[in-house]
């Protein structure tokens, strides 16, 4: 009986300390989002998204100009990091067999944990160095570097789902393979893939590290490729670690777009998840 | 060759009404069915391992040909060569000659893609694409391969009708194909199939995973096929051989056993072997 | 039968129906080339790792050339005397990240426990909603906050109490700042908590239900069956998880750059600040002067490259044992 007890008493201890465990990790959590939410909403205002910074000791103000430019670097990051992850996924799925086809994705998962500063040093050695200045271009390049391997992997996952019978019935109604691929497989797996680059997207648009030194900052609109622009993270970083009181009202209110912005597409991800869940 | 030489007394019914041509031709093979498809020593391996053995066998055309054999004797493998479908299955082989209307299939330079057009493939379990709307899985054949028909909703509505599924999915063509019955999945596959006007149309086991009512919905709908095309069906079931086929061919271990008329195969088998299985002694 | 020669062949089988546009020979050519561009995207994946590691060798050869492997022990880091050794931000690297897997690990193990095998039903799904939330918070905004509100709380009420009690430690000596190692350390842990606690829970999840039934049908309590039962399955597939999770925290950037107080000093204080390989080349890469400068920050990230380019491979043998694709992790 006094062993049972023991045992008891271990096993609800050890329980509760999970438990303990859990609601502790959710302390931060509910913390960042709080202070997010609360300073956040204090900084913002109209001018906030409609006007460009202002020079220090200035009162308002905005961030607009890194608003538009993060929407830009993701849009380039888009453009070039998506054909290609989804072809390279494609790829993967319908005819990765061989020694290749595990190199690349082995070279996709490990790319996937290398930290996005050295992306940064990779895309400034690459473009910022050869061009002699920072630009949107590099900053998009860097982003699309780090969606890539999640792209490709989620492709190649997605794909590998369809099943082979739809496969064969496209060939056997006398369609070219790479129709079948296109028009059959990919779009069969396209609400999956269209989830996992949303996230990655959600990812990308909250990269501070690797724009730093490829984006650069820009205090006015910019809409060329090869200028330096503005965008969000990098403001937050620029008007944290300023000694102003306005630019840390205006970096809390940044940071409560930009998280906005980011749990906005993961639930937009989870939702499109979820609503192919049901109409199978 | 020797079985299709044979004459089958019921004269078929004419093609499509207005197609001289065709109901022309139908009168030509009342007499001698022409053939449509035939394999000269056809042979096929996966891996080491041959699953058919020379064979050689006549596809009479506007006919059905049932082909029945015990599991794993290489009937799949044997009508997924006549549109190159093997190909599709990695380390399977072939070799010996597939001839459609007297053109080998396998010769180098012929797309299978161009063969496949001409000879459709129904397989055991429907797969319609769950993407897709009924309309658009009919469609999909013609659309895949680039064809806009001028009059999309004609060729959905001939297709639906000649698969015997018009009737049940005229008001909800827009909802996804996925959301049928096993049944009419079936039907809409058969459908998708029709709707690219093929010359043959191969079944392997369409009935396997349907239900009485739904199989004798599909034996319905091949007889009024064959009376436009060329039909060859594997099947497990030798009622329903007898019951839809003019032609039968019995496989045994990558053989061809047995090939002859419909009738004169089960009631007068030629072969002990084909007596057992017919008689249901092993199989 | 007569066989039509090669030249009649393709007419042959084009099917009469004028509908049927293609030929043979452009079906192969659209199969060939999509096959081609497929190809070359993938390679382009292999390439772009390649072309990384290659890249920063080459932006670091004049470092390599000048420090040797002497860059890897010396500690003075004083870009206007062109000095550069990188052993306070390994230090630096090291410590925080094994701060950071001091706390989070524990935790992390209990939340994961508690989501695979204990809560109920109903709460599984919020409650691993809630921790990849964690995860999805941009790495500026945890900096934010540990600006704002993590480094004074340490100042004001953890490191004081913490002189109080355990002063006579060197760890715990100096004056609190707030900003330094600990601070670093924690918003680290917290950082990297999520990906340890998910990675966990997927592999104690993927443990057979059969394995637990038994040890629960010897009579044993919930715990003891997660002891017995599912621990000692999930162990290799933990182990991954904290080696990715070390990963990440190797190479965070943002957030710790901002609460570490970056100095390039080496201090047995956690109330000191200090600095991450990470961190230097944030704050200094884009106003690197000189050649050599920005050559001794390039070996700076090519080491973190090296460095997470091997416990990545490391972590993913591990987890992989169990079955599973381990998510990317990285710093941001
Ligand atoms: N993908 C494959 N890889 C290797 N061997 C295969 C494959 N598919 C079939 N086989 C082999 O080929 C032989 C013939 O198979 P096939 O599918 O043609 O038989 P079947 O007559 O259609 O059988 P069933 O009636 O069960 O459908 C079998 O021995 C089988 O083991
Ligand atoms: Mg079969």
């Amino acid at each position: 009986m006094d062993a049972y007890r023991r045992r008891k008493v271990i096993d609800v201890g050890a329980r509760a300390a999970c438990v303990a465990a859990t609601l502790l990790a959710v302390v931060p959590l509910v913390s960042v989002l709080a202070y997010v939410v609360v300073r956040g909403a204090a900084g913002l205002s109209w001018s906030f998204f409609t006007a460009l910074p202002q020079p220090v000791g200035e009162a308002g103000g905005g961030v607009a100009n890194a608003i538009l430019g993060s929407l830009q670097l993701v849009g380039i990051a888009c453009v070039l990091g998506v054909p290609v992850g989804v072809l390279a996924g494609i790829y993967l799925a319908e005819y990765g067999r061989g020694r290749f086809a595990t190199a690349v994705r082995y070279a996709a998962d490990v790319m996937s944990g290398i930290p996005s500063i050295a992306v940064g040093i990779f895309v400034y050695t690459l473009l910022v160095l050869s061009m002699r200045h920072f630009s949107a271009l590099a900053g998009g390049v860097a982003l699309a570097v780090l969606m890539l391997p999640t792209v490709t992997r989620t492709t190649e996952e997605l794909l590998k789902l369809v099943p082979d019978s739809l496969r064969e019935a496209g060939l056997a109604l006398g369609v070219p393979r790479w129709r079948v691929v296109l028009k059959v497989v990919l779009r069969t797996g396209a609400p999956g893939i269209a989830t996992g680059i949303m996230l990655a997207v959600a990812r990308a648009a909250g990269e501070t590290a690797p724009l730093l030194f490829t984006a650069f900052n820009n205090r006015f609109w910019s809409a060329s490729l090869v200028e330096p622009i503005a965008s969000l993270p990098v403001q937050i970083f620029t008007y944290a670690v300023s000694p102003y009181e306005e630019w840390h009202r205006q970096a809390w209110a940044a940071a409560l777009v930009l998280v906005v912005l980011v749990l906005l597409m993961n639930a937009g991800a989870r939702v499109l998840t979820r609503a192919r869940g049901r109409s199978r | 060759m020797m079985a299709v030489e044979a004459s089958r007394e019921a004269a078929p019914t004419p093609g499509s009404a207005g197609d001289t041509a065709r109901s022309a031709e139908a009168r030509a093979a009342a007499t001698a069915p022409a053939v449509k498809m035939q394999t000269e020593a056809l042979r096929a391996w996966f891996g080491a391992h041959e699953v058919l053995k020379a064979v050689s066998l006549s596809i009479p055309e506007r006919r059905v040909t049932a082909v029945i054999g015990p599991s794993g004797c290489g009937k799949s493998t044997f009508i997924r060569c006549l549109n190159r479908m093997h190909e599709v299955v990695p380390g399977a082989r072939s070799a010996g000659a597939v001839l459609l209307d007297g053109v080998d299939i396998f010769e180098r330079g012929v797309d299978p893609v161009l063969v496949r057009r001409r000879v459709g493939m129904v397989f055991q379990r429907a797969n319609p694409f769950p993407a897709m709307s009924i309309a658009d899985n009919v469609l999909a054949g013609l659309r895949l391969n680039g064809v806009r028909p001028r009059h999309p909703e004609e060729v959905v509505e001939r297709a639906l009708a000649q698969a015997a599924l018009w009737d049940e999915v005229k008001d909800i063509l827009s909802r996804s194909g996925a959301s049928l019955s096993g049944g009419q999945q079936q039907r809409l596959c058969i459908a998708r199939t029709l709707a690219l006007e093929p010359e043959v149309v191969l079944m392997d086991e369409p009935c396997s995973a349907l239900d009485p009512i739904a199989t004798a919905r599909i034996e319905e709908l091949i007889h009024e096929l064959k009376d436009r095309y060329t039909i060859v069906i594997v099947t497990h079931n030798m009622q329903q051989a007898a019951r839809v086929s003019d032609f039968t061919a019995f496989f045994y271990i990558g053989e061809l056993v047995e090939h002859g008329e419909t009738d004169a195969l089960f009631t007068r088998p030629q072969k002990a072997r084909t007596e057992d299985y017919i008689t249901g002694r092993f199989g | 039968m007569q066989r039509p020669n090669a030249l009649d062949l393709r007419r042959a089988l084009t099917p009469s129906a004028s509908f049927w546009a293609w030929t043979g020979t452009e079906a192969n050519l659209g199969d060939r080339l999509f096959h081609g561009a497929a190809a070359l995207c993938a390679f382009g994946v292999v390439a772009a790792l390649a072309g990384m590691g290659v890249e920063m060798i080459r932006a670091s050869l004049s470092s390599i050339e000048r420090f040797g492997l002497g860059f890897v022990t010396e500690v003075t880091w004083d870009p206007v005397r062109e000095l550069f050794g990188a052993a306070p931000f390994i230090f630096g690297t090291i410590v925080s990240s094994l701060l950071a897997l001091a706390i989070a690990v524990p935790v992390a193990v209990g939340v994961a426990i508690f989501l695979a095998e204990l809560a109920p039903a109903w709460l599984r799904t919020p409650a691993s909603f809630v921790v990849e939330l964690l995860a999805a918070i941009p790495s500026v905004v945890y900096g934010l906050w540990g600006v704002f509100v993590l480094a004074p709380w340490l100042r004001d009420t953890v490191q004081p109490a913490l002189a109080a009690a355990l002063g006579f430690l060197p760890f715990f000596g100096g004056p609190a700042r707030g900003f330094g190692m600990l601070a670093g350390g924690l918003i680290l842990a917290i950082m990297i908590l999520p990906t340890i606690a998910s990675v966990s829970r997927d592999v104690m999840v993927a443990v057979p239900t059969s394995y637990r039934e038994a040890a629960l049908a010897l009579g044993a309590t919930r715990f003891e069956t997660v002891q017995v039962a599912v621990l000692p399955h999930a162990k290799a597939g933990i182990v991954g998880a904290v080696i990715l999770g070390l990963g990440r925290a190797l190479g965070e950037t943002m957030a710790v750059t901002m609460v570490i107080g970056n100095r390039a000093e080496i201090s047995a204080s956690l109330f000191a600040p200090a600095a991450t390989l990470a961190s230097v080349i944030a704050n200094e890469y884009a106003e690197a002067t000189s050649d050599l400068y920005l050559a001794a920050l390039s070996e700076l990230g090519l080491m973190l490259f090296a460095v997470t380019l091997i416990l990545n491979i490391g972590a993913r043998l591990l987890v992989g044992k169990v079955g599973r694709a381990a998510p990317g992790v990285r710093g941001g």
